[in-house]
This record gives structure tokens, sequence and C-alpha cells, in this order.
């Protein structure tokens, strides 16, 4: 068994959040800065050039890249030979959240009740995915997601007769609806199968895969290829504002599900895809 | 085309600018977003006075992050326009003219856009960083209790923005889409 204090969880995360809203990770840094040369539009590659400086100036003189600096959205995956000691797992995540968003010089943007809403003021609390695998290290997977895209997002209950085509057609109609509102180039989370909320939560973990990663699974991987380019074929490109860059990304995890149901989850993110990981 | 123009703006101005212009603003805006739109409209439904003047200004659809020491302000780039459609079309018929933001507009505010000759920007969503460089002020004057949701009053230098809808009702985002 393998002891880690709580708070080295609440150390982790609040540098985790500071470091996910100053400074994107190296493969979306670099598939924004390709799409500069792929774009084929004027204006596209305009809005993709500011979007490059704006992450510049974001490391450089250290202000968020964007203002929505998220909910704080937490996967744990945690070995269950691991004993957490020294207190609340829970509260030292949001703890670390807390510190975060403060010391950071973050958006506080959550309100404590949905209808309410009254602004907590710490940006607490996250919302936390906990899974426990086997071993003794823990996986915090630190992904504030910013509501613009977040907003665009759905999930559809397709009857399994709708097959491959209804899962392209409701990927491909959630992105055009989004259109500007999401911020394109987007990345396009995807779960496939299990329930309501599983095929939810696999899409929000796709979109924490590097951008220039594919699902291992063949025919998966023809999918996001196929469905990237017919995105990317729309015309709304960066911004909205004209071009052939509207997505960068399209990632689809999949999971068993129930001989009556095809579940399917799109959620959409923004070109300011946040998500550090670290290992304990 | 690209222009230079001044905020608060007059019916001249708005009548040169085209969907599509890359336009850059220098003077005074305010920013308001879902909260204080709620509180502005709660407020003329009880004949109470804005805290702001409508009249000839801009409004950005902004809730920027803390400004750090030494700074006017955090990141603070647009929000999606579409949550505050429903209050729009009253505050544009009492004399707002510009709005700052990104995204789709519901019809009713596209009629409320021509029918007082206003003008609709997008600022580029997600450049938060780069916009907080053309605001040189930032002062709450009103809802402070709001937090990031207050009203500000922005002194801008040359902040860039594209029309998407101007006064003709043409839209940006409908042409590309042709």
């Amino acid at each position: 068994m393998r002891i880690i204090q709580v708070a080295e969880i609440t150390e982790q995360v609040k540098e985790m959040c500071i470091e996910a809203n100053y400074f994107l990770s190296p493969d979306m840094r670099q598939s924004i800065a390709d799409a500069v040369n792929t774009e084929e539009t004027e204006t596209g590659k305009y809005i993709l050039g500011k979007l490059c400086e704006n992450m510049r100036i974001a490391g450089e003189d250290m202000i968020p890249v964007c203002q929505d600096t998220g909910m704080a959205v937490i996967f744990i995956e945690a070995g269950q030979d691991v004993y957490f000691a020294g207190g609340s797992l829970e509260e030292a995540i949001n703890e670390g959240v807390r510190r975060g968003y403060k010391e950071g010089y973050l958006r506080k943007s959550v309100v404590g009740d949905p209808l309410l809403r009254e602004n907590t003021k710490d940006n607490t609390p996250a919302v936390i995915h906990y899974q426990i695998v086997s071993g003794d290290s823990v996986k915090i997977t630190v992904a504030p997601k910013g509501f613009g895209s977040e907003n665009m997002s759905r999930v559809i209950m397709l009857k399994p007769a709708d097959g491959i085509e209804g899962v392209k057609q409701a990927v491909l109609a959630a992105v055009k609806d989004a259109g500007p509102n999401a911020c394109p180039p987007m990345v396009v989370g995807v779960g496939i199968g299990g329930t309501f909320e599983k095929c939810a939560i696999l899409a929000k973990m796709a979109l924490t895969r590097p951008v220039q990663e594919f699902s291992e699974i063949p025919y998966v991987k023809e999918m996001e290829k196929e469905l990237l380019e017919k995105i990317n074929q729309t015309g709304m490109g960066p911004g909205g504002l004209g071009g052939r860059t509207t997505a960068l990304a399209v990632h689809i995890e999949t999971y068993p599900t129930h001989i009556a149901g095809l579940p399917v989850a799109v959620n959409i993110c923004c070109h300011v895809n946040r998500h550090v990981m670290r290992i304990l | 085309m690209e222009k230079y123009i001044h905020a608060p703006l007059d019916a001249e101005t708005i009548s040169g600018l085209r969907a599509g212009d890359f336009v850059y603003i220098t003077g005074t805006i305010y920013t308001a977003r879902d909260a204080a739109h709620k509180r502005m409209s709660e407020a003329l439904a009880k004949n109470e006075m804005l805290p702001i003047t409508l009249e000839n200004n801009i409004i950005y659809y902004l809730g920027p992050s803390p400004a750090s020491e030494g700074r006017p302000i955090g990141s603070a780039g647009p929000t999606t326009s579409g949550r505050m459609d429903k209050y729009t079309p009253e505050l544009l018929d009492l004399g707002l003219k510009g709005m700052i933001g990104k995204g789709k507009r519901s019809a009713a505010v596209k009629e409320a856009i021509i029918r007082n000759g206003c003008v609709y920007f997008a600022a580029i969503g997600g450049a938060g960083a780069l916009l907080s460089k053309a605001i040189t002020e930032s002062e709450i004057i009103a809802f402070e209790d709001l937090g990031t949701e207050a009203i500000r009053k922005l002194e801008v230098v040359d902040f860039p923005v594209i029309v998407v809808m101007d006064a003709n009702g043409n839209d940006l985002y409908e042409q590309i889409l042709k």
C-alpha cells in the first residue's frame, strides 16, 4: 500500500489549474500553428495568426489564454493500492482549485446553484470524475472547460438501426449548430455507447487526447478522419468567419452498450482546449 | 475594408460600416454580460434608471479574468452574444448602438439592429490575452457584487473587431454559409 497525503493533491491541482490556463499543450499549439499554413482564406489565416499571437502573449505576459478560465473538470484515476491520508480527497481537490484560481488570477465562473445563480467566488466546486484502477499510482487530469463551447454540446439517444451514418449525421449537426458560438477551430469530443451519462463522460475524456492521435480502433479512426474532413468542408472556418479550419480534430471514444440503444454524446471544445495530466 | 472608428458611435460612422469590415475601435465602451443584462432588464421593468447611458454607446459582452498587479484588466475576450438576445432589442430601442461579442443573434435582435440603425461586431473568441492589450483603462461602475459580471467602463485603443451585422441587415455569418 502506498500512502499519499491529500495536501500533495491540493498542491498539484493548484499548479495544474494555473498551467492549463496560461499554456496550451504542445499538441494544441502545434495544431493551430500548422493550420495557419493549410488555411485557404485570408480571414481564416488572419484569425489563426492572431490565435498564435494570443498564445504567445499569454505565456510571455502571464495573461490567461481566454478570460473564460472554465469550470474545473478533473479526472482522478486512483490505484486501488493507494491510501489517501490527511483528510478528504474531494476537499483537497477543491482546495487546489480554490488556490489555483485565486493565486493564478483566474476568473471565478461558478455559481453555487444553477437557478439561484450566486457566484461562489472561488470557482469551486470542481466537477470530479473518479475511477479506481489497479496499481499504486494516481493520474490526475485537469481540464478547465469554457462554456461557449460547452453550451453547444449535446447527448442524442439514437436507435441501433441509425448505425454509423446516424452517428456521423448527429456529430455534423451538432458542429453546424455550434458554428461561431463555439469559437472555432474546435476540437470535437465524441462518446458512443454505454449509457446516457457514460457517453457524455467519454466525450469529455476524448477532448483530453492529444490532437494528432487517432483512435486505435481501425473503423473509429476512419470515422474520425472522415468527420474532420466533412466538418472542414462546411466553410465556417476560424471564428465562424469563413475558411477551412473549422475543427482541429475529432476524437471518438466507444464503450459497450445495450441491445436497444446507441447513445451518442458530442462535447464541443473551442481552440482553447486545456488539459494538463500528471501521474503521482 | 479596414476602418478606424471612435466610440461612442454616431449615425454617420454606423452607416459607413459593412458586414465583413475589419474595424479598430478607440474610445469608451461598457461591459455587460448575462447577470448585468438581467438586472438592467429588471430595472427597466420597474422604471428605474440604468447605471449606464445607452445612447450611442457600445456594450462589450465580456467578463474579464482578474487583473494582475500593474495591469488594467486580465484576459478580456468576448463571450457568446446569443445569451443576451432576450434583453437586447429593448436596449437597442432605448439607444444602444453597438455590441461586441461572438456568435449568432436571434431574428428579433437582427430586426432591432435594422430598426434602430445599429451594428453588431465580433471580436476573436478565445483571444483574451491579445485583446486585453487594446484595453488601457477599466473601472467598475455598477453591480460590483456580480464579480466578473459587473458593468465596467473601458477605455480602448484600436480594439480589433469585425462587423458581423450592419445597419442594413447584412449578416456575415449567413453570407459565409451561402
